[in-house]
């Protein structure tokens, strides 16, 4: 335990160290922010409601998806991927730690930096400028948890297909398979009740709405009792199932893994 | 200037036939690069999923927009993509090399790549415009089949002026690789929409100081003979090759202005 929270304190240290590059990437949030905040209540224009969401719903939807951009990552991770094609995976599996939980503790500690840096600003901007709703103190909580989650099953789907590389030598296409295919099923483009019912049943299946449309959902106040509990369930449930992938992943990749020279 | 493009074409030549090599890892990363696009372009149909227009705007007409953005964009993209790596070549000092040669730098970094995979985005940008056109009643006359020919290559032109001057900021920062996504990723994102669904504030801010209005929305106004929403004068429409002319004098100012600057880090 002592050492995955010293970890976790490195991986936020790491990106603590480029204050430049977060304000960079936060100003850029911004301007996606304003941009999809503008297109979405151009829809609603004709509309007064889409499957369940009012305009402020989907406004303070569009901020809170540029805050969880970064907090859970979803345009995409390569470290893994990168450390199994120049050999230093060899290191990383001779430790007295295995690189799920490695990279697990790394990326919890990494979340809440993205989350205060490079979610909330964007978001005080986007209060600033549009009528935002804000969560109860019990939903707020609920959403605490939930983005925890989110970060959990973002962080095991990552390290799935990052493995890609103990087979493929070239495997940026996975990898940009991967990104796309989540990001558009997780909510992150558009929320994922705009979608027509044959796609929502496909978003339904797989695991990436618990990356970005649960924690909003949450946020919301769209779950409660049951519903709430059940959601939460569903996400870890999803936690569960992708480490437990990436974990067998991981250990057939160690078996067929040959590292040339030292 | 005959010379220059005879160096380019022998150090693209290059970089196109190292490409080449690998025929089937080439082939899917192009067929990736259009799949992926092309979820891109179901965000659009979704939304029309739940509206009938968009603003005053109809599903073809804004295919029509998002169609003529992604093809600027992605020839601007192929040729200049690759200025997204530019500030590691300030911060180890490799700028230096092309300080010494004799061609303009500029020149020099944008003639060092041309990733073919980003046809992949140009082809979705093509099946799109043949989706907006049919559905689309335009009468075509000379005008608007120039105005269709020009309006392309004037959006790259903006779109690349906007890299190069994004570029330019890392001779005094040594980053800001992310700072000019707002700019350029994002402009390809807002120009595939109505300019006239933004406030008044955010258009201001488009039309006049980053020209992404001139790259779509004006000429595309002219193509589809519709009246501008925000009831700006017609000569407008007109205006894209001037301004990207313009914007690409200001970008090739800038980058002057910022090579005086450059300090080199010893590498």
């Amino acid at each position: 335990m002592r050492l995955d929270w010293e970890l976790a304190r490195r991986g936020y240290r790491r990106y603590a160290a480029y204050p430049a590059a977060t304000a960079a990437g936060a100003f850029t949030n911004t301007i996606f922010g304003f941009v999809q905040a503008y297109i979405l209540l151009a829809v609603y224009r004709h509309r007064v409601d889409i499957g369940g969401y009012s305009a402020a719903d989907v406004v303070t939807y569009v901020w809170l998806a540029q805050a969880l951009i970064m907090t859970v990552h979803v345009f995409g991770w390569q470290e893994l991927a990168l450390r199994i094609r120049d050999g230093s995976i060899a290191t990383d599996l001779a430790r007295p730690i295995d690189p799920l939980r490695y990279w697990l503790a790394f990326d919890l500690g990494r979340a809440p930096y993205h989350f205060l840096f490079r979610g909330v600003p964007p978001f005080v901007i986007g209060a600033l400028v549009f009528d935002l709703r804000y969560p109860s103190p019990g939903d707020a909580v609920a959403f605490a948890v939930s983005v925890t989650l989110a970060v959990v099953v973002s962080l095991a789907f990552r390290f799935l297909y990052n493995s890609a590389a103990f087979w493929l030598l070239d495997y940026r296409g996975v990898v940009t398979f991967s990104i796309t295919v989540s990001l558009f099923f997780s909510g992150m483009i558009l929320p994922l009740a705009f979608f027509p019912v044959w796609l929502r049943a496909i978003a339904h299946v797989l695991p990436f709405q618990s990356i970005i449309q649960v924690p909003i959902d949450v946020y919301l106040g769209k779950h409660a009792g049951a519903s709430l509990a059940g959601v939460l369930v569903l996400q870890a449930f999803w936690a569960l199932a992708l480490l437990a992938l990436g974990r067998a992943a991981l250990a057939a990749g160690t078996r067929k893994l040959v590292i040339q020279g030292g | 200037m005959v010379d220059t493009l005879v160096v380019y074409r022998r150090l693209i030549g290059a970089q196109v036939r190292s490409q080449l090599q690998y025929r089937a890892s080439f082939a899917l990363d192009l067929f990736g690069a259009f799949l992926i696009s092309f979820l891109d372009f179901l965000a659009v149909l979704v939304i029309f999923h739940n509206v009938p227009r968009l603003a005053e705007w109809s599903v073809h007409e804004v295919a029509f927009l998002y169609a003529a953005s992604s093809i600027s964009f992605a020839l601007c993209d192929l040729a200049m993509g690759h200025l997204d790596d530019f500030p590691k070549k300030i911060r180890d000092g490799n700028f230096d090399l092309l300080l010494v040669r004799p061609r303009g730098t500029l020149f020099q970094v944008i003639a060092a790549d041309l990733a073919l995979r980003r046809l992949g985005k140009f082809a979705q940008g093509v099946v799109v415009l043949g989706y907006a056109l049919s559905g689309l009643h335009i009468h075509w006359d000379l005008g608007r089949v120039a105005m269709l020919v020009v309006m392309v290559p004037a959006g790259s032109v903006v779109f690349g002026s906007v890299w190069v001057t994004g570029a330019c900021l890392a001779f005094w920062t040594t980053e800001g690789g992310e700072f000019t996504n707002a700019f350029t990723y994002g402009g390809n994102f807002l120009t595939q929409y109505p300019i006239d669904i933004y406030s008044t504030w955010a258009r201001r801010f488009l039309a006049y100081l980053v020209p992404m209005a001139f790259v779509c929305y004006f000429p595309a106004l002219y193509v589809l003979d519709k009246p501008d929403p925000l009831g700006l004068p017609s000569f407008l429409r007109f205006s894209s090759p001037l301004v990207a002319a313009l914007a690409a004098l200001v970008a090739g100012s800038v980058w002057r202005l910022a090579v005086r600057h450059y300090r080199s880090a010893g590498g």
